[in-house]
């Protein structure tokens, strides 16, 4: 049986015959998924490589792939401390906002009083733009990793509240009678109702929240502009900037590029893991 | 008024009442009036099915009946459980109204789990009565990877997981083909009979309701109300040669004669 198969009375005595032309075809689906774009990149790199070298532009405009390569190697270790400020920067932001979210998220749903009353200064949070309230927050907070965490998590929050709230209120208003019907307490009807209905909805905010994280993280860093060793990576490009070491700058925006990339990776695979046997959005469909 | 016709003839365990809805009346807003004097007595062990045009209050009366909705006057009252029964009702919705997240075992356990049995005490009862619905290979399928039919017999299986008096039953086949409809209109009147239940059946279809029932109740539209309370003759419990003979198309002409011209009536009345 197949993901998307459907089971019928008359298909149960005899399993139908192997398709081997489907069957290879899926592979080579499979194959191409990772080859395709893999194989992109390195033509994109293959072809910078060649165009830096036969216009012989000079590095401090743009550098060679292979000299970013270099200084990816050769500051290693400096960079490898930012980058790892900045990974504990975005991670603990998202958990802020993955808690707050749902939490207030489940606030809301539960109570439209209390969504009433503090949504205005959700929404005001997230329409303001995060270069503005920054400064204020670095004032008012001295330890810089806070304060840039709050920033971070400004940013992060949004999404997770949003799709959280509209999730806990699109449950089938059937499955609530039934929930009803058998006098199902608030904590059975949010464990086994209203949480898997919104899992959907809270898996896109995800998504969106995991990149959003990072952003925040690096635009705080930017309006901070903070400096030292126990900084992040867009401290270690501004640095750059300032000394006009464009391969380090450029290094520096692989690593926050890989980062999104990483980021992105794990919330699909915790998509996939959470949704991939029942909804829609993740079942692999035979074409 | 309301009108019976004839005698029963579908056995009832002890004919006594078991709900009674006294003058029931539904109002949603200020203008609308879904349901208006509803009156009847439903026995035990009646099969009786809400037979009406769209919109003429059938479902909001069977979701009054499972305290789904408030009544706006009037009362409902259903005789107590002399039995250790956990749950007086089994509902069928529309739709086969599944969670799509959980196996076939998990969506026929859950009435069972929201009264405290784990999946270990529960087990052999969601075994049980997914093999009365003949789906007892399927309990670890999502019901995606099911049909309709299949999907609505796992529905079935929840509604009687609990042991119930009365099966109330919401159009539950009116979106299915022909062929699984009829499938499932044999299992209903096996499981009905079985299980000695007292069945509340919502349809808009003469043929199903004359071929399930041993009572129809038709309804009219604007507001929505009984017009008249029929008893169908015809032995019980019923099969496909029921459905094939001659007696089945007369008591199916009979009832269209009977709904055409309640129906009629009660649009010149309104």
């Amino acid at each position: 049986m197949t993901p998307t198969s459907t089971i019928d009375d008359s298909a149960q005595e005899a399993p139908p015959p192997v398709n081997m032309a489907a069957l290879a075809r899926a592979r080579r689906q499979r194959i191409l998924a990772w080859v395709l774009p893999v194989a992109t990149i390195a033509l994109a790199v293959g072809l910078w490589e060649f165009l830096v070298w036969y216009h012989e532009v000079p590095h401090y405009l743009i550098p060679a792939p292979s000299l970013i390569w270099s200084t990816l190697l050769a500051e290693g270790p400096s960079l490898m401390q930012s980058a790892w400020f900045t990974v504990r920067l975005t991670f603990f932001s998202l958990a802020l906002a993955i808690i707050g979210g749902v939490v207030l998220g489940a606030l809301f749903a539960l109570s439209r009083p209390v969504e009433m009353s503090l949504f205005p200064f959700a929404v005001i949070l997230q329409v303001t733009p995060i270069v503005a309230i920054a400064p204020l927050i670095l004032i008012y907070v001295h330890n810089t990793f806070t304060a840039l965490l709050i920033c971070a998590w400004l940013v992060a929050f949004f999404p997770i509240l949003s799709n959280t709230v509209v999730g806990l209120r699109s449950t089938d208003h059937n499955l609530r009678d039934l929930f009803s019907l058998y006098r199902a307490t608030p904590w059975q009807r949010l464990r086994h109702l209203l949480s898997p209905s919104a899992l959907p909805y809270f898996m896109a905010a995800l998504k969106i929240a995991g990149g959003l994280s990072l952003i925040g993280a690096v635009v705080a860093e930017f309006v901070a502009g903070a400096t030292g060793t126990n900084t992040g990576l867009a401290s270690r490009i501004i640095e750059s900037s300032f000394r006009n070491e464009i391969p380090k700058m450029f290094a520096a925006l692989v690593l926050v590029s890989l980062m999104g990339v990483a980021i992105f990776l794990m919330t699909s695979l915790a998509s996939k893991l959470v949704l991939g046997r029942w909804h829609e959005s993740e079942i692999k469909r035979e074409t | 008024m309301t009108s019976r016709t004839s005698a029963e003839t579908r056995p009832s365990k002890t004919g006594a009442p078991l709900i009674r809805m006294e003058r029931v009346r539904k109002e949603f807003g200020r203008d609308i009036v879904a349901v208006s004097d509803m009156s009847l007595t439903i026995e035990r062990g009646d099969f009786i099915s809400f037979l009406g045009p769209s919109g003429c209050g059938k479902s909001t009366a069977l979701r009054m009946i499972a305290g789904l909705l408030p009544i706006t006057a009037g009362h409902i009252d259903i005789a107590p459980s002399q039995t250790d029964t956990e749950h007086d009702l089994g509902f069928v919705f529309q739709e086969p109204t599944l969670m799509p997240w959980a196996t076939v075992f998990e969506n026929v356990w859950l009435p069972l789990r929201l009264a405290g049995l784990s999946r270990t005490a529960a087990s052999d009862r969601v075994r049980a009565a997914l093999v009365e619905v003949g789906l007892s290979r399927f309990e670890n399928a999502y019901p995606r990877e099911l049909s309709g039919g299949m999907k609505m017999r796992v529905s079935i299986a929840r509604g009687l997981v609990t042991r119930p008096r009365i099966l109330l039953m919401d159009e539950p086949f009116a979106a299915l083909d022909e062929m699984t409809r009829t499938k499932l209109n044999n299992d209903v009147i096996r499981l009905a009979t079985e299980h000695d239940l007292t069945v509340i059946f919502v349809t808009h279809s003469v043929y199903e309701a004359v071929y399930l029932s041993n009572r129809i109740a038709v309804m009219a539209a604007r507001p929505g109300r009984v017009v008249a309370d029929l008893t169908v003759n015809a032995p019980w419990p019923r099969g496909e040669e029921y459905r094939v003979s001659p007696e089945f198309s007369a008591e199916a002409k009979r009832v269209s004669t009977i709904l055409k011209g309640t129906l009629d009536d009660a649009d010149i009345d309104h």
